[in-house]
């Protein structure tokens, strides 16, 4: 899950972390009031909370020289789609002048299988671009998870971005409190980017933290609502997320379900190669029991851009009876099939699967090339 | 010959009582696979399935000293308690069923397990079958047949489709491994390919990925730096996978610029490995190289 800027700075701060004075507002807030609550003198920088890269350059950010202009450039980002999303909050702060603007990131290292600290003296481009065009630049230190970053880590990266005395020492204090910020909310990714040096020391002007989902149980105070104002989804991935589903939506009209997610992206790719386009990716998982089945089948019976449905199930943990009874179960409470279903079911108990579909007029496939060519041709 | 399990291996069950615990270990006795002892905490001295119930590890391990591999059906929350738990027993292979551990409780005990010398097989993963000897997984059975093919796959089910496939067309297969799909595993491709290079056995290896991370690019590289010679055939899914949306799989994202179904193709088609566009042809690509 993305946290918004103001969240992962208030992380920060936390932790100890100066970071750019600044009040967030929502849209039925009166901005100019909570402007002059916070004390804020411009020039201000007013930013689009919106879950995007590159928001700058898309128009999120902007500079404004007093409270009158924050009030107009408020109202007016609320309604400014950054990379076709809204905003829900803005953040506005005290815009801090900077000479320098640094790059530092804590990300997991997925083959090194440990915590990896990336830095740069070029920050305020995105870290693809860094390693396009100043690649030299990057430090990298490898964390042990066991032991974290210590101090002398932190200092010798810093050390090699540029940094002396007392800056240097900012930027280890800050390194650290990122770090800290990593492992206790289960970061995929800490990030300040640009990371401000003013004088001799250093402000992140911006935060990025994603937390691992898998992890969310630890920190209930971050599971407030957000899902819609992520604005990272569109609707129907709201309402699966809601329903515990595991879906992505897709542009085509052939709705797939399948139990594993390399067996439902191969689906979708067998829709692909034998003509057809998927309208969306749905995976039960493992182990599905029929109640998530029927939900998983309702919904896409629901959804108006799917047309058909294609079933593709290979049981292991899975059992095709729970997996059938599911299905006779989503049947029943819509009272008939809504929209052509087409079913392919092998593995665990797959004969007991496919006798509870037959009776109920259901005819499985066990074959899914054919099954993907029946649903394309329907 | 096989791979990492065989007939010699004897395993303990974590989580035995519970649902999904307790259906497979049913399932795994019927296969064949010897299993001498479950844990659950609080549940000592019940038996299921025949099989006799410890509370820790520890107890299980002094009773049947014989056992050298887990397998783990722990829920999410207490995964990684039960995975130290079997590194400390000393068990020599460890396979994590559960899915939804925390991506930071992963990383450091597949890292503990290296430093011990335990082989980790997942999280989130299907398990390890080596046919007609033991199957340490909640993979079906009689799908698998043996035979000359090794298999490791990102997929549970996917590698069920495909060893499905072969068994239909009369291959079988040495050892098939899923090595689970979140962004961190413990044993990767590369690891689990050094022992295919050495089993005598496995004269033909198919390797399933997917979407995300580098580790097929590994593979490839390994591949063509001639450290592993044996012919492979691939299959990649997430071919129409849209990037920086998470295919379900925590490790199946295409993101900061790698991780796509192009570059893996590339890299691997590059070291001379055949790449099928559908599961369905890997059988067709094996006996041709075989």
């Amino acid at each position: 899950m993305k946290l918004f800027e103001f969240e992962a700075k208030d992380i920060l701060r936390k932790y100890g972390v100066e970071v750019p004075p600044g009040v967030v507002v929502g849209k039925t807030d009166d901005v100019e009031a909570r402007i002059k609550e916070a004390g804020l003198e411009p020039p201000l920088v007013v930013k689009s909370q919106v879950l995007v890269a590159g928001r700058g350059k898309a128009g999120g950010i902007k500079l404004v020289n007093s409270v009158e202009e924050a009030v107009e450039t408020a109202k007016r980002l609320f309604e400014t789609p950054i990379k076709g999303l809204k905003p829900s909050y803005i953040l506005i702060e005290k815009a801090i002048p900077h000479d320098v603007e640094l790059y530092a990131a804590i990300v997991i290292d997925r083959s090194e299988r440990k915590p990896v600290v990336l830095a740069s003296r070029y920050g305020g481009m995105d870290i693809e671009e860094i390693a396009r065009e100043k690649p030299e630049s990057i430090v990298r230190q490898y964390i042990d998870p066991f032991v974290g970053l210590k101090g002398y880590q932190a200092r010798l990266i810093g050390k090699k971005i540029g940094l002396t005395g007392k800056a240097l020492a900012s930027f280890a204090m800050f390194l650290q409190a990122l770090y800290r910020a990593f492992v206790e909310y289960d970061a995929e990714l800490a990030e300040s980017n640009p990371l401000a040096l003013v004088g001799d020391k250093v402000i992140p002007l911006d935060a990025r933290i994603i937390v691992d989902d898998n992890a969310l149980f630890k920190h209930p105070e971050l599971r407030t609502a957000r899902v819609e104002e992520s604005g990272e989804y569109t609707e129907w991935e709201v309402k699966a997320r809601k329903l515990g589903l595991a879906f992505v939506e897709l542009d085509g009209d052939i709705g797939v379900i399948g139990n594993g997610a390399g067996l439902t992206m191969t689906t979708m790719d067998l829709v692909y190669e034998f003509g057809g386009r998927p309208a969306n990716f749905l995976d039960i998982g493992g182990g599905a029991s029929a109640e998530l089945v029927k939900t998983a089948v309702g919904f896409l019976m629901e959804m108006p851009k799917v047309k058909k449905i294609f079933m593709n199930i290979f049981g292991g943990i899975t059992r095709c009876d729970e997996v059938a009874k599911g299905i006779v179960k989503a049947i029943e409470e819509l009272g008939g099939l809504k929209k052509p279903l087409v079913v392919r079911l092998s593995g665990t108990n797959e004969e007991e699967g496919r006798r509870i579909l037959r009776e109920h007029g259901l005819e499985a496939y066990t074959d899914p090339i054919e099954a993907v060519k029946r649903v394309i041709s329907l | 010959m096989a791979v990492l399990v065989g007939e010699d291996t004897r395993v303990i069950v974590q989580g035995i009582t519970g649902r999904e615990g307790s259906f497979h270990t049913k399932l795994m006795l019927e296969y064949g696979t010897k299993i001498v002892a479950g844990v659950t905490p609080g549940k000592g001295g019940q038996e299921v399935h025949g099989v006799p119930v410890y509370d820790t590890m520890e107890e299980a391990v002094a009773e049947h000293p014989e056992a050298n591999t887990s397998i783990i059906f722990v829920p999410a929350r207490f995964a990684s308690d039960a995975v130290y738990e079997a590194i400390d027993a000393g068990m020599k292979v460890v396979v994590v069923i559960t899915e939804h551990i925390p991506v930071h409780e992963t990383m450091k005990f597949v890292n503990y397990a290296k430093s011990k010398g335990t082989v980790i097989i997942g999280p989130n993963c299907p398990g390890i079958i080596t046919p007609g000897a033991a199957k340490v997984g909640i993979m079906p059975g009689h799908i698998f047949k043996p035979g000359p093919v090794g298999i490791v796959s990102r997929s549970g089910t996917l590698t069920y489709e495909i060893a499905y496939s072969l068994t239909r067309a009369g291959i079988g297969q040495s050892t098939a491994i899923g090595i689970g799909g979140d962004p961190i595993v413990g044993l990767t491709f590369t690891e689990a390919m050094e022992y295919f290079e050495k089993d005598p056995q496995t004269k033909v290896l198919v390797l399933i990925g997917e979407i995300g991370g580098d580790m097929e690019e590994r593979a490839a590289k390994m591949i063509e730096e001639g450290r592993f010679t044996k012919p492979v055939v691939a299959f990649i899914a997430g071919r129409t996978a849209p990037p920086g949306k998470r295919m379900g799989h925590a490790g199946a994202i295409i993101m900061m610029g790698t991780g796509s179904y192009q570059d893996k193709v590339k890299a691997l088609e590059k070291a001379g490995v055949r790449v099928a566009r559908i599961p369905q042809e890997i059988p067709k690509l094996v006996e041709e190289v075989l």
